[in-house]
């Protein structure tokens, strides 16, 4: 499956296997996804996409007696090495979680965290907040109340305003973990217009399935059933000509 | 025409509706007596004045402050390291037979007789470190005492933080003590503070480990250090309504006392209750 | 980076330590009070001092019985259970079952307040109000009976056994009891048939603490109990005067000279109740655990 990009690859997975006590959640995947692309992962509940996607920024770590084998890299560097600083890791990859969850603090705040903690100067950071929030589409609707509670903002807002706070620490990759599945129509909406938009400067990857979105967004789409890797392509010949019985049995919605 | 079934069934409500009662009734027999013939003891000077004439006149000021400086002292000691302590268990700790062990020492420290760590307090601070009978081992008694209250109250607070706010801050590359101290801990403070509050009723009330520990019959001053005697409230109503030869002389004293304890003790109830009630629906919003 | 590491491990390390605060707490108990307990052996031998019926501590020679004032805290405290165990179940019955849920939050902080009031209180309103009543209802010489104390520990063990049996009953899954109901069983054989036996385990639970709560409570005993050590009859002994062995540790600590075989012996007292409360707390651990509702 190994393919060259137009923009390179950002991340490497060679044959990940992994278990959560017994129970082994994924067998043997491989995959290489591009630089500065949507790049979606679909499939039914359960199929292990989720998980999948938690071992690019090592989330599963928190999980006790989950256990992972198997090669991934980001950028060329191997992110389950010895060395590897999982702090670092996860400054560089960020996460936009499927339920909004921001702090209950202060919109400037919640934003400020990041940067704050990373060492920026107070000076910088009105300037650091606006720059995020504007790249989060959700500067004009907050610049006047930045120091209320960001827990009176809407569901679709506190959704932007997670994102907004991932790309002020600067991140290289993104990834949603089904980041609309709480939202109304219009809200999804909104989000996808700014994953659309993100692609431009970070590489993304989504979970979700809303075969609907993946199409609308995504330039790659990759399908698990479970714990399986069953199919990876472009996202056009992914939904037109699917290579796999699966697949089209999913996307023709025959099951799932 | 009623089924036995029926007429069983009123009979047991019945049985369970007098049973509710009586506990009621016990509430509020007591109170009854220590506020009505309390209240008539207690004025401004009675709360502010040196105790006189052999402690049979007077007021019960030096027992007041004693009481205060026993809460502070062992606040000062159990309040930090219960919390640490919660901090480690909730947050760190993974299931393991040292935790496992450190769960069980929480709960047989919280079953085991107060007067039990009076003795313990009596053998290890008064005599062994050779703090003498003080209020500095007495607070150290307390704060041993109250501290698997404060570590079960802590650890409550810590677990209705929402694990999303962990992820959230932790997914952005924040290390894991940095994320408790600016997201965990912020949301789970005015939990763990009612959990202490309510442990100062608790040190207010306690009389056997002082009694073993430096808690003085009568004083003619306040304590001028940390390894002075000193009178409690406790001890206070204890020694008049027990021994001397005034004891039906002393009655209104010693109804005043009960009075206030159970003033204080309900006043800290009460501010706790409000204060999570206000918390609660705050964290909801 | 490798500071940020250090730092890291550096404060859970500091944590650990802090949490491990109750085991050395624990250990440090263990030690000074058997250390002192022990001490009594040296002079008088063991055997003695679980079988002698007599505990003389002042006499010539000495008496270190721990019997009269094992047997003594043992009457109050099964005095206790018997007065407060059918109260406090039917209480507990009561709030989360059948009253309803304005008159249900009334109730509980109601008897949270009987949890807050400090024992030499009740010592105290025991002392005053119910001792007297105690001598003219059964007409004897002295009303600072075990009975007296028996129904002062039973109202200071209420609130253990109402709030846990509470828990207990409202965590029975509500499909259960409509399972019963849908069956054409009255309510009340639903509460009796199906709830409380589902409950039961956490009910033991919450009987256990409140006998580790009764036997050591030591201030109200004290006020309340006539404090003669001798061995009671049953049930005889509970309109008689009887002294336990927390009171008996709070009486005479303050007039023995520290060091002495009586100083020792009442470390050795302290250690009796501390490993008996000790296996009470892990029964009742055991309970809870082991019949867990698991769904």
């Amino acid at each position: 499956m190994p393919e060259i990009y137009d923009n390179g690859t950002e991340i490497e997975v060679k044959n990940l296997n992994l278990w959560y006590g017994d129970n082994h959640a994924l067998h043997d995947i491989s995959i290489d996804i591009p630089k500065n692309s949507v790049t979606a992962f679909i499939g039914p509940s359960g199929c292990g996409k989720s998980t999948f996607l938690r071992c690019f920024n090592r989330m599963n770590d928190l999980i006790p007696n989950c256990r992972i084998e198997g090669h991934v890299s980001i950028d060329q560097e191997d992110i389950y090495a010895k060395e590897t600083d999982v702090v670092d890791l996860r400054k560089r990859v960020g996460m936009v979680f499927q339920k909004p969850n921001p702090f209950p603090m202060s919109i400037f705040d919640n934003i400020a965290y990041g940067p704050k903690i990373h060492g920026m100067g107070k000076k910088e950071m009105p300037r650091i907040v606006e720059h995020a929030l504007k790249s989060g589409a959700l500067w004009e609707e907050t610049s006047d109340r930045l120091d209320t509670s960001a827990l009176d903002l809407s569901g679709g807002q506190q959704q932007r305003l997670c994102i907004a706070r991932t790309l002020a620490v600067k991140p290289e990759v993104i990834l949603f973990d089904e980041p609309c599945s709480a939202l109304d129509p219009i809200s999804t909406g909104k989000i996808e217009d700014l994953i659309m938009e993100l692609k431009k400067d970070y590489t993304i990857v989504i979970v979700t399935h809303n075969m609907q979105q993946a199409a609308r967004i995504s330039d790659y789409t990759a399908f698990f059933l479970l714990g399986d890797l069953i199919e990876f392509g472009k996202t056009n010949q992914i939904f037109e000509n699917p290579q796999q019985k699966e697949t089209e049995d999913y996307i023709t919605g025959r099951f799932g | 025409m009623y089924s036995n079934a029926k007429i069983n069934e009123k009979i047991a409500f019945g049985l369970l509706k007098i049973a509710t009662g009586m506990v009621v009734a016990f509430v509020l027999v007591i109170l009854y007596y220590i506020i009505s013939n309390g209240y008539s003891a207690i004025s401004l000077d009675f709360i502010t004045e040196m105790p006189r004439n052999r402690m049979t006149e007077g007021g019960i000021y030096p027992a007041i402050m004693g009481t205060t400086y026993l809460i502070i002292g062992s606040m000062a000691v159990a309040l930090p390291l219960g919390m640490l302590s919660a901090i480690y268990l909730t947050e760190y700790a993974k299931p393991s037979k040292t935790t496992w062990a450190i769960e069980m020492a929480i709960s047989n420290l919280a079953g085991t007789p107060s007067v039990v760590f009076g003795l313990f307090g009596l053998a290890m601070f008064v005599k062994y470190l050779g703090f003498g009978p003080s209020i500095l081992s007495a607070s150290l008694t307390l704060a041993l005492l109250i501290l698997p209250v404060i570590i079960r109250a802590s650890q409550e607070a810590l677990l209705t933080v929402p694990k999303e706010y962990r992820e959230a801050s932790l997914a952005l590359g924040v290390t894991k003590w940095e994320t408790i101290r600016r997201v965990v801990l912020p949301a789970a403070i005015p939990g763990m503070i009612t959990g202490a509050i309510l442990s100062i009723g608790r040190v207010a009330g306690e009389t056997a480990p002082i009694l073993l520990t430096g808690a003085a019959y009568f004083l003619p001053r306040l304590p001028d250090s940390i390894y002075s005697e000193f009178m409690a409230l406790p001890y206070h109503l204890y020694v008049l309504a027990t021994s001397g030869t005034s004891i039906a002389q002393t009655r209104p004293i010693q109804y005043g006392t009960a009075l206030i304890l159970l003033i204080i003790v309900l006043c800290v109830n009460l501010v706790a209750v409000t204060l999570r009630t206000h918390y609660r629906n705050k964290l909801k919003r | 980076m490798l500071n940020r590491y250090l730092k890291e491990k550096g404060i859970e390390s500091i944590l650990f330590a802090a949490g491990a605060v109750a085991i050395v707490v624990l250990f440090l108990l263990c030690i000074f009070l058997f250390r002192d307990g022990i001490l009594l052996f040296e002079n008088y031998p063991f055997g003695e001092f679980l079988t002698d019926t007599k505990w003389f501590p002042t006499a010539d020679p000495e008496h270190f019985g721990l019997l009269p004032l094992f047997l003594g805290s043992l009457i109050v405290t099964v005095g206790a259970i018997l007065f407060s165990v059918p109260l406090g179940i039917a209480s507990a019955i009561y709030i989360s079952e059948l009253a309803n849920p304005k008159i249900a939050n009334f109730l509980k902080p109601v008897t949270e307040i009987l949890a807050g009031i400090p024992s030499v209180v009740y010592g105290f309103f025991g002392l005053v109000i119910l001792v007297p009543v105690v001598q003219k209802t059964l007409g004897i010489p002295t009303g600072q009976t075990a009975l007296t104390g028996s129904i002062m520990l039973g109202i200071m063990a209420l609130p253990t056994i109402i709030s846990i049996s509470e828990d207990a009953i409202s965590s029975v899954p509500r499909s259960i009891k409509e399972g019963s109901l849908a069956l054409g069983s009255t309510r009340w054989q639903t509460i009796y048939k199906v709830t409380v036996p589902a409950a039961l385990s956490g009910i033991s639970a919450a009987v256990m603490l409140g006998i580790g709560r009764a036997i050591g409570e030591t201030m109200t005993v004290m006020m309340v109990t006539g404090n003669s050590a001798v061995i009671p009859g049953f049930p005889s002994g509970l309109f008689a005067p009887v002294r336990t062995m927390t009171a008996t540790i709070a009486l005479e600590m303050g007039e023995v000279p520290q060091g002495s075989d009586h100083f020792h012996a009442l470390f050795a007292i302290g250690s009796v109740l501390f490993i008996t409360t000790f296996i009470i707390n892990i029964i009742a651990n055991y309970i809870k655990r082991r019949y867990r509702f698991n769904l």
